[in-house]
């Protein structure tokens, strides 16, 4: 199975019913595939704090709420995260694209990886690294920890993973 | 009038609507003037009042009523094409438009000087927008009720602020009561 097959099993078997995206090239299938489920309504963001805005109204509409973005968004989101995500605890399980590891080409992306878990372990965020395609298949256990938990929760999904898609 | 004055207005309007208040004083003083648990406080986050209020909109089928600021939509701008693109019937931005940052000291938003927010709502694609002046706030509101078509109204107003206590309820308590009133 595909990774893009297998985060829409995880995301439709834990009944994920608002996505928001802002894309990255290595998360063009998925977000391809979210846009034309019937099963989930896809708001692009131009923004990932606008993003996280969405989803906690989602969520408070009574539907289960995802974020899926690149990891340079944790530099943009620190504050709608403390100040509303946890603050408020609604429940943002966060699928990144983990760009600047091993395998990136652009050289700039590194800059922001080294600061990536840093900045989530800084902020409590309980984080999880898929560098094998077969890690999909924890997915699904992570996305509902995080709806039981009602905490945001971080998934980064380097180069390495997104291989096989 | 002042964005007190207009808010005063508002409220028999809002009473009984689900309603996502701004940052700071918008929050502060619709807790003042009309507590419900009908009403969501944002305690931070300036600048995402208008993004919470359309994905509750997009979510469920009661209204909603988003009141935000000049300065936090400013803060926000990529707001308004999403607002435009995604289109909830059941969506009001009501951006209260007094030209400075209300909770900061007043300081002149650019929204007070060259920048039109209506305008830029037409060109990011919005449909129906109203810009009005204060004291017809609250018609351009009952008639955005009415029609089931995204609205946002842009209420001009004068720069000013009334003396109000900051909000000490609980943020998870203001989301749960919140919450159960959009499913009552």
């Amino acid at each position: 199975m595909s990774v893009n097959d297998a985060i829409m099993d995880a995301l439709t078997a834990n009944d994920v019913g608002f996505v928001t995206t802002v894309p990255c090239k290595q998360l063009a299938g998925v977000i391809e595939k979210i846009d034309q489920s019937d099963e989930m309504i896809h708001v692009p963001s131009n923004r990932e704090d606008e993003g996280m805005g969405l989803c906690a109204g989602a969520f408070m509409g009574g539907k289960r709420p995802a974020i899926i973005m690149q990891n340079t968004a944790i530099g943009v989101t620190i504050n709608a995260l403390t100040t509303l995500i946890q603050f408020y605890r609604i429940p943002l399980p966060m699928l990144i694209s983990y760009r600047g590891e091993v395998g990136e080409p652009v050289a700039c992306q590194v800059e922001m990886a080294v600061h990536t878990k840093a900045l989530l372990a800084q902020l409590n965020i309980p984080t999880y690294h898929f560098h094998q395609p077969e890690d999909a298949e924890e997915l699904s256990g992570i996305l509902s920890h995080a709806y039981m938990a009602r905490k945001p929760v971080a998934v980064l999904m380097d180069a390495t993973f997104w291989k096989r898609q | 009038m002042i964005r007190s004055d207009v808010l005063k207005t508002l409220v028999p309007l809002m009473s009984d609507q689900l309603v996502v208040a701004n940052i700071g004083l918008p929050s502060q003083e619709l807790h003042l003037l009309d507590d419900q648990p009908t009403n969501f406080y944002m305690l931070g986050t300036m600048g995402l009042a208008s993004s919470i209020g359309l994905g509750l909109a997009l979510t469920q089928a009661k209204k909603v009523i988003a009141i935000d600021g000049d300065g936090s939509v400013l803060m926000n701008l990529g707001t308004l094409p999403t607002i435009a693109n995604n289109p909830a019937p059941n969506f009001i931005l009501l951006i209260i438009d007094n030209g400075s940052y209300g909770s900061t000291g007043d300081q002149t938003t650019y929204a007070g000087m060259k920048t039109s927010l209506a305008e830029v709502a037409q060109a990011c694609g919005c449909d129906n927008v109203v810009e009005c002046a204060a004291e017809d706030t609250a018609a351009a509101l009952q008639s955005a009720l009415a029609s089931d078509a995204a609205t946002v109204i842009v209420s001009k107003c004068e720069s000013g602020n009334i003396k109000v206590p900051v909000i000490d309820k609980d943020p998870v308590m203001i989301k749960e009561r919140f919450m159960a009133s959009v499913t009552s």
